[in-house]
């Protein structure tokens, strides 16, 4: 769970590049059309480190739509399913791992901000 | 209360609207994100994992039931209905899109509460005991030289670019409940034997990656030199501070560095040069300052009301009051700590729907005012002792007559992993689960008094290294572990925890905290040796034993 901005560029297995809406920080993945999602099933997912530079660099180009650009591990599951790598991205994809005060539901099942 | 004057609110509304200004050339791309970041921060606006956060000052503690509402507000229209209160009485919103940030500010600025000094290397929000105006321990109300202070460091401009951050803490009771020991510099006022009021100086105190506990600089300092004081030691820190390396730049290094008496003869020497200067406080000063904080009208009440003698006969209520309420200086009234750490619930969040219950409750038992302490808990300094037992049924029916003050789930945890871009792992969820396994108030009663801090990194925001029991979020091949420490403590014997043993997964640490209360219990002297008493007496290496043996 090294912070990423600690991380040096090493990509060792599916990656792909995230970073947090510029309006709200809503979590949002990069998109193979140059684009950004909330939805980590859209990400764009590549396995070398020149592809992830690559991604890296076309999400650096605007800042008014996202910031904190970041490679995050990615998991692969079956039928192209894309899960978060590693606890802090599935916190970030799934929202804080407790019940939020005044609700019985944890956060990741509330309505997106 | 302390009353705000027309400067203060004008100032505020013109730092609302620059920093609308600056969000809407955010949003349209006029400012870039490095141009924009610092702009932010300086108005307590941080980005998180999963969205923005706000942090507000609530400057020495002290809300207004007013303010507390408002704060309600902006958890029920920004955020997701709570806010968190913090170690350094601010209260924290976790949700707030950028977009509605700037209105958000907007209306706390309206009853004069804000982000400024939360953020930044800045002097931030100078702290101190929310007992203060109501403890009859105390020499001063410390909070008439916490505004003093702040007075001085909010606009001075040397000091919005310092080295890092710095810390201000003060106490004007012997009792130390603002942890001035772990501050840069902490500030104890005392009178000397000619009855004149003065500080203790303290320097160079901190947590996070290099902890230390505050060096004696100044055994007394009378009080009308403290700002020329405070400028000799800033002007040494910006003199001598490291500013190449962000980890060595905190005044504590530097303390450290050259040691507490070589800092102080520096000190003393610049002092010397500046102290009968301008800085040098007059009466006409301090008495101007003084006359803006307002006391409640107090009566003459009976010390002990028959109210209260028949609500004792309950003993929920008998032991809601034996933990929760403490001595007040004025005969007939009560301070009254209100939980925020009901068992298995988040430490210190509290939902827009209490923090109105407790407003209205402050409005109707508590002259408007609330307090915020260091614990992550609320406060009511003067509550009339005859209106205790139907606060207690009112903050009960709104879950906030948790018994636990100062018990083991009464857990000060940072936000963690759950929310923070810089953590190694979860705080939060450990926390809840610590206080479910002590559930049980008869038994957390007899455990007495006990600290968990828990931070989820080594900045320390949970203040791990002075609870009694230490849990520090450390990574390992990218699973949660948990460094665990004894014997820490930040009131006036502050000392920092010894590491117990090698660090444990995410799933051990509940059992290992019960294996630690445990052997406290077969090694404690009698049950009234609390457990700090018992790890300072024996050490760790006896509770090491019993603890790694079953693991
Ligand atoms: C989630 C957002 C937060 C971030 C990004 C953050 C960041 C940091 C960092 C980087 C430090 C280390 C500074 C240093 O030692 O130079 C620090 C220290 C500290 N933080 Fe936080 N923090 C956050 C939340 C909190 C919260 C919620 C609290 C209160 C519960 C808190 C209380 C503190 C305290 C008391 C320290 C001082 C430790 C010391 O004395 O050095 N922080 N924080
Ligand atoms: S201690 Fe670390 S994890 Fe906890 S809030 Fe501070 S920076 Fe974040």
């Amino acid at each position: 769970m090294a912070a990423p901005q600690q991380q040096k560029l090493k990509v060792n297995g599916p990656v792909a590049v995230t970073a947090n809406r510029l309006s709200d920080g809503a979590v949002v993945w990069r998109t193979a059309e140059g684009s950004w999602s909330t939805a980590l099933a859209d990400a764009a997912v590549v396995t070398t480190a020149p592809e992830a530079i690559a991604l890296l660099e076309g999400a650096h180009k605007r800042d008014t739509d996202a910031v904190g650009a970041y490679v995050a591990p990615v998991i692969l599951g079956d039928n192209g399913t894309i899960l978060p790598g590693n606890l802090r991205e599935r916190i970030r994809v799934n929202g804080v791992t407790f019940a939020l005060p005044g609700s019985d539901t944890p956060a990741s099942t509330l309505p997106a901000a | 209360m302390y009353v705000y004057d027309e400067f203060d609110r004008a100032f505020l509304a013109e730092r609302v609207a620059d920093f609308r200004d600056q969000v809407e050339r955010r949003l349209s791309g006029a400012l870039s994100e490095d141009e924009f970041k610092p702009l932010r921060l300086m108005n307590g606006v941080y980005l998180q994992l999963h969205a923005y956060m706000l942090r507000i000052a609530i400057p020495y503690g002290t809300l207004s039931s007013d303010q507390l509402r408002r704060m309600a507000h902006v958890a029920r229209v920004y955020d997701r209905g709570y806010g968190h209160f913090t170690t350094r009485q601010n209260i924290q919103f976790n949700w707030i899109k950028l977009e509605d940030l700037p209105q958000a500010m907007a209306d706390l600025g309206e009853v004069g509460v804000h982000g400024i000094q939360t953020s930044g290397n800045c002097i931030r929000n100078v702290t101190t005991d929310q007992w203060a105006g109501a403890t009859p321990e105390e020499f001063d109300d410390p909070r008439i030289w916490a505004e003093i202070l702040r007075q001085y460091s909010t606009f001075h401009p040397e000091f919005t670019y310092l080295p890092r951050k710095f810390k201000i803490a003060i106490t004007a009771a012997p009792k130390d409940r603002a942890a001035t020991k772990v501050h840069d510099v902490g500030l104890r006022l005392h009178r000397n034997e000619d009855g004149e009021l003065g500080f203790e100086v303290l320097v160079g105190g901190g947590l996070g990656r290099t902890p230390f506990v505050g060096k004696s600089i100044r055994p007394f300092l009378p009080v009308r030199h403290v700002l020329s004081y405070i400028e000799a030691i800033m002007r040494v820190y910006n003199q001598f501070g490291r500013r190449d390396n962000i980890y060595k730049a905190r005044i504590k290094i530097l303390v450290h560095e050259i040691g507490a008496e070589a800092f102080a003869q520096a000190v003393e020497a610049e002092w010397a040069n500046i102290r009968d200067g301008a800085l040098k406080l007059t009466d006409e000063i301090i008495d101007d300052i003084r006359a803006r904080f307002l006391y409640p009208d107090f009566a003459a009440l009976e010390a002990e009301p028959a109210e209260l003698k028949a609500a004792l006969e309950d003993p929920r209520f008998a032991t809601w009051y034996r933990n929760s309420v403490h001595k007040h200086k004025v005969p007939g009234y009560s301070i009254v700590t209100i939980s925020l750490k009901p068992v298995g619930a988040p430490p210190g969040d509290a939902t827009a729907d209490q923090m109105d219950v407790v407003a209205d409750l402050a409005d109707a038992y508590a002259f408007h005012e609330i307090r915020v302490g260091h614990e992550q808990n609320l406060c009511l300094p003067n509550v009339a002792t005859k209106d205790l037992p139907e606060l207690w049924r009112q903050l009960d029916a709104a879950e906030l007559a948790t018994p636990n003050v100062n018990h083991i789930s009464d857990i000060i945890a940072c936000p963690g992993l759950d929310y923070c871009a810089l953590a190694n792992a979860r705080a939060i969820p450990v926390a809840q689960e610590i206080s479910k396994r002590f559930a049980d108030l008869d038994r957390s009663r007899g455990i007495g008094r006990l600290h968990v801090n828990i931070s989820g990194c080594i900045n320390a925001c949970g203040h791990h290294h002075v609870g009694h029991i230490g849990i520090l979020g450390v990574e390992k091949n990218g699973q949660e572990f948990y460094q665990i420490t004894l014997g820490g403590r930040a009131d006036e014997h502050a000392q920092l925890g010894t590491l117990l043993g090698p660090a444990v997964s995410y799933d051990q640490v509940p059992g290992l905290i019960e294996d630690i209360v445990d052997a406290y219990l077969e090694l404690r002297s009698s049950p009234k040796e609390l457990f700090i008493d018992t790890v300072h007496r024996l050490g760790v290496e006896p509770f090491k034993e019993r603890v790694y043996a079953t693991h």
